[in-house]
């Protein structure tokens, strides 16, 4: 049996605004995947341990603070440092380009922001799993 | 009000006319409904409110049931306040941004902190360094809030504080700052959100479980209707759960439910109802659907008449208010050509006029990218003068009364209103519903419906699925300079070093006493933040004592 993509979903940090991520998590699902909603409230750390633990091909981090600048750049140091580059991040939220660019410099495939529609989603994850 | 022949006639008249049109399919929206899901016909006439009875459902303004409006004269006596959300970084910018606005005709201030004042870390705990000054003002001390109050006049003028789980320290504070600039509390007018329950609904500030929060949300219900009888006690509000997902119905029905478990925790406290209903205020969103927004308010004020008079038994008329504030829905503000949003905000802030609010927030159009800059904020404020100064829809009360769609939709709403209290109440009410993840479901099932029907055109919106065009680039986005945080961090290990540590020891273990024995924590608090105690310092106190909350799962 084919096995199905595995798709972890986060917020790091304090901010509670989980619409975003939960109807991400739900269409990703229904799209047919594995999707681990790991929830709020944690730090980088907590989230790559997860990662690993459950063997995902993507993490989906969504921040709508703007404190993205110093978390994500700690998801992918600490993902780096425990030799997990391969699991590709995604980030979703209020990012502004400027600061699009800069996660994308430091490995971050992609980003989606407000009005994406989540087929786009799918679609992007299904094609970067399958090229590895 | 009609007459049965009459309307027997006209109901026939209405049906073969509707069924011509039928036939020969001229009506391209069979099936359409309001954004809450209620079906919408072609055309409203007597028959749709046929046991309309005016004196019962609409009454005269500032009577009950207050359909009409909270007050006899509504605008004609005062405008609503114009009071914009604002803060980031530290109290320095936000006291710039406040002046500012002042300046530009905001007539109440909104403070807005970051995520750890609201959740109990000063500025320099692991957690709180990436959040510092992000999406509000950064208060760790009081020395914070004196600067973010800096000749502001605080006895002129009323401040809303955006804080649940730390509104006691927060609420201090200002108390405290109050009393310095010589303003008896007695006069200090404003409202503290202080609304805990939709925290673990949406939003996600708590700190502690359910019920020692419900415990500090009655402790400042109380100090305040015994000291501050002119400050709001709390601001239940259902805007959060509004963005989190929830339909027009949903967001009243649970604010009304979780309005109603403060209520009864208040009189069980032994608080006579009269003696803090009057402070009781609201918060509700404004969203897309102009006319469904309308009937919801005006619905929402004669369900919580009801409830206070029929429920809970007030007798102060001031008691069955529904007195409220409302920001246009920032879920509805799109990336793609954000100045679209401009038109947006403007036909929502109309919709809360016609709806009667007491208090108006309109977002600024670039909010989708970042915080708001000056320049979008002012226009967010213009937005607002041009209904009170230019459109004249101020001159009458609630103008749309009498509206046959109107005045359906206002029934309809708040029958389905009070069919989701009765469920809630029949689980055992509204701490027991959130426990069990029910007002959760039913938002998150509202939010995916929302985007499905986006995604399937079934919904348009404009410059995100249909209307698409390139990208001008907005050129000022707000962007909160990171230096603020090394100063915010230097303040506040500064005051720690200056303090008086004797005075911080004795406040902390005071305040201990008083939460494991039960006492109100206000009193106690004030004293803490007063010798300069930070705010991680008292919560911890009161974690060590009630524990922290740990989130159900997906």
């Amino acid at each position: 049996m084919e096995r199905k993509i595995r798709v972890l979903i986060a917020k790091p940090g304090l901010n509670g605004h989980d619409r975003g991520a939960k109807v991400v998590a739900r269409a990703l699902r229904d799209a047919g995947m594995e999707v681990i909603y790991l929830g709020m409230r944690l730090t980088p750390d907590q989230i790559v341990n997860a990662a690993i633990q459950e063997d995902v091909d993507v993490i989906g981090l969504s921040v709508l603070s703007g404190a993205h600048d110093t978390l994500v750049p700690e998801v992918m140091r600490i993902l780096k440092e425990k030799g997990a580059e391969d699991i590709k991040v995604i980030v979703g939220g209020i990012i502004p380009d400027d600061d699009v660019k800069k996660l994308k410099e430091i490995g971050v495939v992609e980003v989606f922001g407000p009005g994406t529609l989540t087929p786009q989603i799918v679609k992007f994850i299904k094609e970067i799993v399958a090229k590895g | 009000m009609f007459d049965k022949g009459k309307l027997n006639e006209l109901r026939i008249e209405v049906e073969s006319w509707k069924s011509e049109i039928n036939k020969k399919g001229l009506d391209k929206k069979v099936g359409c409904t309001t954004l809450s899901g209620i079906p919408v016909d072609l055309i409203y006439t007597p028959c749709d409110i046929e046991s309309f009875d005016y004196k019962r459902e609409l009454g005269l303004p500032g009577e009950y049931p207050f359909t009409r409006g909270v007050y006899p004269t509504m605008y004609r006596g005062r405008l609503w306040t114009l009071r914009e959300y604002a803060g980031y970084g530290t109290a320095e910018e936000t006291n710039r941004r406040f002046k500012y606005l002042l300046e530009h005709g905001q007539t109440g201030l909104s403070v807005a902190f970051d995520l750890p004042t609201q959740i109990g870390y000063d500025s320099d705990h692991p957690m709180a360094m990436p959040e510092v000054g992000k999406v509000g003002v950064a208060v760790s001390t009081l020395k914070d809030m004196e600067i973010l109050f800096d000749g502001l006049p605080i006895g002129e003028i009323s401040t809303s504080f955006t804080i649940n789980a730390t509104a006691p320290q927060i609420l201090a504070m200002y108390f405290v700052i109050s009393l310095k600039q010589g303003v008896q509390l007695d006069k200090v007018q404003g409202t503290v959100q202080n609304d805990i329950l939709k925290e673990y609904v949406a939003r996600n500030t708590y700190i502690y479980p359910p019920q020692p929060s419900m415990k500090l949300v009655v402790d400042i219900i109380e100090y305040c209707s015994k000291n501050a009888q002119r400050f709001n006690s709390i601001s239940i509000s259902g805007y959060h759960m509004r963005e989190a997902g929830a339909n027009a119905i949903q967001e009243l029905a649970f604010t009304f439910a979780n309005a109603i478990a403060y209520v009864k925790a208040a009189i069980e406290r032994g608080l006579p109802v009269d003696s803090f209903a009057p402070r009781l205020s609201f918060f509700f969103g404004c969203h897309n659907d102009f006319f469904e927004e309308i009937a919801k308010f005006r619905a929402a004020r004669r369900i919580w008449a009801k409830i206070m008079k029929e429920r809970f038994g007030a007798r102060d008329p001031r008691s069955m208010l529904l007195r409220f504030h409302t920001q246009t829905c920032g879920c509805t503000l799109t990336a793609q050509q954000p100045e679209v949003n401009i038109i947006r905000v403007a036909l929502q802030s109309l919709a809360a006029v016609l709806g009667g609010t007491q208090s108006l927030h309109t977002n600024s159009y670039d909010e989708a990218l970042a915080l708001p800059s000056e320049y979008a904020v002012r226009l967010a404020v213009r937005t607002q003068q041009v209904i009170a100064y230019e459109s004249n829809v101020i001159n009458t009360i609630d103008p749309l009364a009498g509206s046959y769609y109107i005045e359906y939709l206002t029934n309809e709403i708040e029958k389905r209103v009070w069919d989701y209290l009765q469920r809630i109440e029949e689980m055992g009410g509204a701490i027991i519903a959130i426990e069990k993840g029910f007002y959760q479901r039913e938002i998150a099932e509202s939010a995916y419906k929302y985007q499905k029907e986006i995604e399937s055109k079934d919904r348009i919106i404009v410059g995100v699925n249909e209307f698409i065009t390139e990208e001008i680039k907005v050129k000022e986005l707000l962007k909160v300079d990171p230096i603020l945080r090394e100063r915010q961090i230097e303040r506040l290990k500064r005051v720690r070093d200056e303090r008086d540590k004797n005075k911080v020891k004795e406040a902390l273990e005071n305040l201990r006493r008083a939460v494991e024995k039960g006492d109100n924590v206000m009193p106690y608090i004030m004293r803490a933040v007063e010798s300069y105690v930070t705010l991680q310092e008292t919560t911890e106190v009161l974690k060590s004592v009630y524990g922290e909350y740990k989130p159900i799962g997906w």
